[in-house]
């Protein structure tokens, strides 16, 4: 086994008076996939931040080779050869793919830049990653895995030796994945150490070689993965024995709440027609951006289109949300924060802010918005540090509960969920798991839209599936698989009949 | 626990200080105030001062509305001379037709209404239907009305006929026990703003979309019509103000409201409204219409700094405004 190149010894971290770290031990070796994982707020960013250079740890030492290291700014760990690719893209979204790909560290021929040089480079990158992007897009105008790939172009562009990857298949559809997994795999094998996060524990089996899991800012288990199952993983993380992650599946009953006719929006969305019965939890697979979302959000209103959508039984006019909402209809989008949450602003805020009209007459009645924050916060186990903060500073899957005490305040009897559990961690995961089949047995109806199989497996009773803007299939019951789902999503018409 | 709660005190701390920062400025201007001259306190100097302040306090809430929903309007100052001119204009050819009476002024108040808040609906509709960024907006229609104003007065200046001076005058200068009508206008109208920005789900809109206008297009909110209705406010209360302006001075001119915009926007910042949208106080703005009004008023006082440095003055408590607010904004 090779040395490690990148190492903590017992690292804590303080921000303020709170430790969120407590003494870490952790080894990166070259030739290592290595996986990280544990809950929101475990510690893994904060981890992650001090190998990359981005944070100064309170107390204990980073080693490079075996020799103690602080980074004075995150360049010099670039400089090394320690690149960490975030969650949130670092890219400059009105410049080029190949500007992007030499942001800073441009190919100069004399003084002027090199744009054929630097095009061709990033274009064999792009190759590399069998990424069919054009190197002088635009890369506001490529669509989100491409996005990833471009930032894993700009990292293999340089002299790599560590790559950080916070949870890079989030945003990932399963082929995406697939090809990603194979270009780790290959850096592995020419001996980098890559160091990964993710809550899909499956993929940690499929790819990595190492597991550390943390909980509360502590090491609790690190061992190769090899030797532990996913189960083990997932109760490690979590501290307690998980069974049942999926609750049972409520039985849909005979009345139509939502039927959607024939709605196209442009470029988008094909013909698409659904039929949602109350109790029912219908699931939508399909790649990212085969539609999924555009779909739904031209049943709330929220883009516009064309084609009937019958709320119970009456039509309901496109392009208006606000209708939409008050008719019962309620949208809750993948998008937490850039159209779920006002980051900067309170709970309380964010909670009423559709429904402002109900809280008081011409004045805000502050005393029913706190109350209503009150139930929020005791109905979906919101944890709250502190009630006046900015809802930015809250986890992942916290700000995810309130996004949903957000979109239920209207109690709505039809829900299109999209992406319920993107970013959260297990825990989490099972408590939304349990409110979704909770809501559908008290008789709502659901629409549950998601890149994770298992969910759609898991939750819905039915499963359409979405490829290039149209639905090409329908899953029942028994024919919900992952193989099936798959060949529906890849637009591989013949499984229709034989799927199983 | 014991670490949220002292987390929580300092965390309380920090934002109190941001809170009464304008407020420490305006006190230590007034001693300052007084300190360089004993006059400065007294009745007449400070009905002066606050009077003059209203024309400007009446639009700057107006455009805290404006700036909080994440857009600008540079045409106010052109916007309130157009205005002015056009009520004068008016009033005069009425005048001629009705004779001197209150008749000719209830239409003129009215006509100065009714056009500032048409020129405030043609900005939101530019801005907001055809989707026209609002400082390109605004910036024309800053040019034209300032080009229409100069071309109505002829290049020189509109004024009102000598009688009709004198029965629209204690509209400026009266008042009821002692406190003058602007004072009292922009009393009632700062009122009224801070509590429909604090307490009104249109305050609310405003914040969130300037905030976030995606996440405001989320929640269902009407976002074109609340951005539209900021606009149309802005220009009503430009009316507003010109009814009480007219009255002042009895004129109008090419460089009547000359650079209004700029202290307008400029005491919405001081008073701690963010530029970028999504948070505003209407008394912040009140404060910093105050604050810039004071430091013209005591450079005026006293022999110390010659009164032609006021705008540089006023522009460095603008930029200071401006580097206290990022400070606190990186701490939250």
């Amino acid at each position: 086994m090779a040395d490690p190149i990148l190492s903590l010894s017992s690292v804590s971290k303080s921000f303020g008076p709170i430790e969120v770290l407590h003494g870490v031990d952790f080894e990166l070796r070259p030739g290592e996939i290595h996986a990280l994982i544990g809950e929101n707020g475990a510690g893994k960013s904060t981890t992650m931040k001090i190998l990359g250079g981005y944070i100064d740890q309170t107390a204990g030492e980073v080693l490079w080779q075996g020799q103690p290291l602080r980074f004075a700014h995150s360049d010099e760990a670039e400089a090394r050869g320690i690149i960490m690719i975030h969650q949130e893209f670092n890219l400059a979204e009105h410049l080029g793919v190949d500007q992007n790909v030499f942001l800073g560290r441009e190919l100069k021929r004399g003084w002027r830049l090199d744009h054929a040089a630097m095009r061709a480079r990033t274009a064999e990158l792009l190759a590399q990653l069998d990424c069919p992007v054009d190197p002088s897009a635009r890369v506001s105008d490529i669509s989100v895995p491409s996005k990833q790939m471009v930032e894993i172009a700009k990292a293999l562009s340089r002299d790599l030796k560590v790559l950080i990857m916070d949870e890079p298949t989030a945003v990932l559809t399963e082929r995406d994945c697939e090809v990603l997994f194979r270009q780790v795999e290959r850096l592995r094998d020419e001996g980098v150490a890559v160091l990964y996060t993710s809550h899909k524990l499956s993929e940690v089996k499929r790819i990595c070689d190492r597991v550390t899991v943390l909980r509360d800012g502590a090491m609790v288990r690190s061992s190769k993965v090899s030797e532990i199952t996913e189960d083990e993983m997932a109760e490690a993380m979590v501290g307690r024995e998980l069974s049942g992650l999926y609750p049972a599946k409520a039985l849909p009953r005979a009345e139509v709440m939502l039927e959607v006719e024939n709605l196209s929006v442009p470029g988008m969305v094909q013909g698409a027609s659904l039929k949602l019965r109350r109790g029912e939890v219908l699931g939508i697979g399909g790649l990212v951006g085969s539609g999924r979302t555009e779909l739904a959000e031209a049943i709330a209103g929220l883009r516009a289109c064309s084609g009937t959508v019958r709320l119970e039984g009456k039509d309901l006019p496109a392009a208006e949300p606000h209708v939409a909402m008050t008719r019962g209809l309620a949208y809750l989008t993948e998008d937490r924060k850039g159209a779920g949450l006002l980051l900067e602003k309170t709970l309380r805020e964010n909670l009423t802010l559709p429904l402002l009209d109900r809280f008081g007459g011409l004045l805000i009645d502050r005393k029913a918005e706190e109350a209503a924050l009150d139930k929020a916060i005791a109905d979906f186990a919101i944890r709250v540090p502190e009630r006046n903060m900015a809802v930015g500073n809250l986890s992942g899957g916290n700000q995810q509960k309130l996004l949903l005490a957000k979109t239920l305040l209207s109690d709505p009897q039809v829900i299109l969920i999209d992406e319920p559990t993107r970013g959260i961690d297990i825990g989490t995961k099972q408590q939304i798991y349990r409110l979704i089949a909770d809501l559908a047995a008290e008789g709502r109806a659901i629409v549950v839209i998601s890149s994770e199989m298992p969910e759609l497996i898991g939750l819905a009773s039915r499963v359409l599936v979405m490829h290039a803007g149209r639905v090409v299939g329908e899953l029942a019951q028994d024919e919900i698989n992952e193989g099936a789902i798959v060949r529906l999503a890849m637009g591989l018409k013949d499984s229709e009949g034989e799927a199983a | 626990m014991a670490h949220a709660e002292t987390k929580t005190r300092r965390r309380g701390g920090s934002i109190d200080l941001k809170v009464i920062g304008p407020i420490v400025a305006l006190i230590v201007l007034v001693l300052i105030g007084v300190a360089l001259n004993p006059n400065f306190l007294s009745y007449a100097n400070i009905t002066n001062v606050l009077a003059r302040s209203a024309f400007i306090g009446i639009i700057a809430v107006g455009m805290t509305f404006v700036i909080t929903a994440g857009g600008l309007d540079l045409s106010v100052g052109s916007m309130a001379a157009f205005v002015a001119g056009l009520a004068i204009l008016t009033m005069n050819v009425l005048t001629d037709v009705w004779g001197v009476g209150l008749p000719v002024i209830l239409v003129g108040v009215a006509l100065a209404l009714v056009a500032g808040l048409i020129a405030g609906l043609i900005n939101g509709l530019l801005i907001t239907r055809v989707g026209i960024e609002a400082f390109i907006v605004t910036l024309g229609t800053m040019g034209i009305y300032r080009s229409l104003i100069t071309w109505l007065a002829d290049g020189g200046t509109l004024s009102l006929g000598f009688e009709m001076r004198e029965l629209y005058r204690p509209v400026y200068y009266g008042g009821i026990a002692g406190i003058s009508w602007p004072i009292i206008a922009f009393a009632v109208i700062a009122i009224l703003g801070e509590v429909v920005m604090r307490h009104t789900a249109f305050g609310r809109h405003c914040a969130a979309i300037g905030s976030n206008e995606k996440v405001a297009r989320y929640s269902s909110i009407a976002v074109l019509k609340v951005r539209l209705a900021t606009y149309v406010l802005l220009g009503l209360l430009v009316g507003f103000a010109v009814v009480m302006y007219v009255p002042r001075l009895g004129s109008a001119s090419a460089s009547t409201g000359l650079l209004w915009e700029l202290e307008a926007i400029a005491a919405v910042i001081i008073g701690g409204t963010l530029l970028k949208g999504g948070f505003g106080r209407v008394w912040g703005t009140v404060v910093g219409v105050l604050i810039l009004s004071l430091i013209g008023n005591i450079l005026n006082l006293t022999d110390f700094v010659s009164p032609y440095l006021n705008g540089a003055i006023q522009g460095a408590v603008i930029i200071l405004a401006v580097v206290l607010q990022r400070k606190t904004g990186t701490d939250r």
